[in-house]
């Protein structure tokens, strides 16, 4: 391992969040949440839905602030690594603004940072190259499909080459097809530009294809039930899909989501006696 | 769209319209209906052509009542929609009484507005048809500017945007298309209420006036060629509204 990739890029120290507190809508999203991510990683968070994991990616990207404990992302708070876009966040929707053209789309957030107009044309020609979209930088969203969407969305986020890039669900939207394919994209990319990846997604196949680690999480109050590594190597492909280490890792993360699942089930039929 | 289909398109309500006229003509003619009940269409076209020049001039008046108060109550409608989408408080307490207001017929009250002013002054017509279309173009553009998609609004926190880059790149964009929604209810309300301001009073000029003063007269088919300069005005104003829209639009949605 290289030096670089010992270096943290998100520290989430024994985090919680809860919603509407004292309410009686009260909400325990997360509970004592401790995660560290290398420099270079490829982290994926699963779970059954409610179980905190865009909470913990929204506490990360500082679009909500913990109830308890502290986040640094790059060795900054997370607020300020926020304001010092640090990281570039793609969602299950494209997000695109109709009403500019996939280049406006990309130099977004550049035009933010102010970057004067030649240097952002010159950033998004290079991101449409990265993302194999060449010849569609004029052309409006709703002129490209869902997957050509989505490689603009994560073009867009990558724009500014930031070293971290948050997704949720980034291909939950997607065909099976479609979706295989932009995850070996997303793989490439993530190499070409050596960017730390948090990856939400429902898709076991998905976080072990993709990912170092995966987290596996609990339903509510969130938290980390088991962190699996994946030892598929860095170079993937198609023929990674049919490893017994793929089935392996995918068996790992099965038995640890179920497990949680059985405790899910075991603690709803508690309840349901009780409340009898 | 082809030139052949849109020929199809045009077709259609062609023939129909041509049909309804000649219906028209046909039942005035066959059976003998006076002109005082009803008057024939070629005879609505001769009057039309007879006096060119005077519908000209009452179109030109009521025309311009239209487009003034359409251009103030637009400019202002904006203004305050700005206001109130940053204000929410504001907006909770203007919005159903705007809503309410579209829903009434509200120039009435130029009646009352015309004792305010000299009988001859053109002014509380404008400030009637303003009023009509400040409400609508507030009501839609305040939608516009505040009814923007969440995950854009969390994409610009993502960029550590300020509010002010968010109302420029996303809220104001995205209220564009409602103002030209709300342009074409607009224009044609506009030139609506400036004709009926002109029935509460105030100088005989304007194509209401003219029609009123017409049928009084028994002068049938005149009142119906000021009746065809008002919908040939009412449908410029339309037009108008869709071209602007159109120009502005290049190639947003489908």
């Amino acid at each position: 391992m290289s030096a670089a990739a010992n270096i943290s890029a998100v520290e989430v120290v024994a985090t919680s969040k809860i919603f509407n507190q004292g309410s009686d809508k009260q909400v325990d999203a997360l509970l004592d949440v401790n995660l560290t991510i290398q420099s270079g990683e490829f982290v994926s968070l699963i779970g059954p839905s409610g179980c905190g994991k865009s909470t913990l990616l929204r506490l990360v990207a500082n679009l909500l602030e913990p109830t308890q404990g502290s986040i640094r992302v790059n060795n900054k708070t997370a607020a300020q690594a926020r304001l010092d876009q640090d990281y570039g966040m793609a969602f299950q929707q494209a997000g695109l603004f109709d009403w500019r053209t996939v280049c406006k789309n990309i130099e977004l957030p550049l035009e933010l940072k102010g970057w004067d107009k030649n240097k952002r044309e010159a950033r998004a020609i290079e991101m449409l190259g990265l993302v194999k979209l060449e010849e569609f930088g004029n052309m409006y969203p709703w002129q490209l499909s869902g997957g050509m969407q989505q490689r603009v969305a994560i073009a867009r986020a990558l724009a500014a080459h930031p070293p971290l890039l948050l997704m949720d669900e980034p291909f939950g939207a997607l065909d099976e097809m479609t979706r295989e394919y932009m995850q070996g994209e997303l793989l490439r990319i993530c190499a070409e530009t050596s960017t730390t990846v948090v990856f939400v997604t429902h898709s076991i196949p998905e976080a072990v294809y993709l990912s170092n680690r995966v987290v596996v999480m609990s339903p509510r109050p969130g938290r980390i039930l088991e962190v699996i590594d994946v030892n598929l190597g860095s170079k993937r492909n198609e023929q990674t899909r049919a490893a017994d280490g793929f089935f392996r890792s995918i068996t790992a993360v099965r038995e640890a989501l179920r497990g949680t699942h059985a405790e899910h089930v075991a603690a709803n039929a508690i309840r349901g006696a009780e409340d009898r | 769209m082809t030139i052949l289909s849109r020929a199809k398109n045009i077709t259609a309500p062609l023939i129909f319209g041509v049909v309804f006229l000649a219906l028209w003509e046909g039942v005035v003619v066959g059976f003998d209906l006076k002109p005082y009940f009803l008057a024939a269409p070629s005879k609505i076209v001769e009057q039309f052509f007879k006096n060119t020049t005077r519908i000209w001039e009452a179109t030109v008046v009521s025309g311009t009542n239209a487009l003034v108060g359409l251009i103030v109550g637009t400019v202002l409608g904006v203004a305050m929609s700005f206001v109130l989408s940053r204000f929410r408080f504001l907006s909770q307490l203007v919005t159903p009484l705007a809503i309410s207001l579209n829903a009434i017929p509200i120039f009435v009250l130029v009646a009352v507005l015309n004792n305010m002013y000299s009988i001859t002054s053109e002014i509380p017509r404008r400030f009637m048809v303003t009023l009509v279309v400040y409400f609508i173009v507030l009501v839609n553009v305040a939608r516009g500017l505040t009814q923007v998609r969440s995950i854009h609004v969390e994409l610009m926190r993502s960029y550590a945007a300020s509010d002010l880059a968010i109302l420029r790149k996303v809220r104001v964009p995205n209220a564009i298309p409602y103002l030209f929604t709300a342009l074409k209810v607009a224009a044609p309300a506009s030139v609506i209420t400036a004709f009926v301001s002109e029935y509460f009073g105030g100088s005989q000029n304007g194509l209401g006036s003219r029609i009123t003063s017409n049928i009084a007269n028994s002068k049938n088919a005149a009142a119906w060629a000021y009746v065809l300069g008002a919908c040939l005005l009412g449908l410029a104003f339309y037009t108008v509204s869709i071209i602007l829209e159109s120009l502005t639009r290049k190639g947003q949605t489908k």
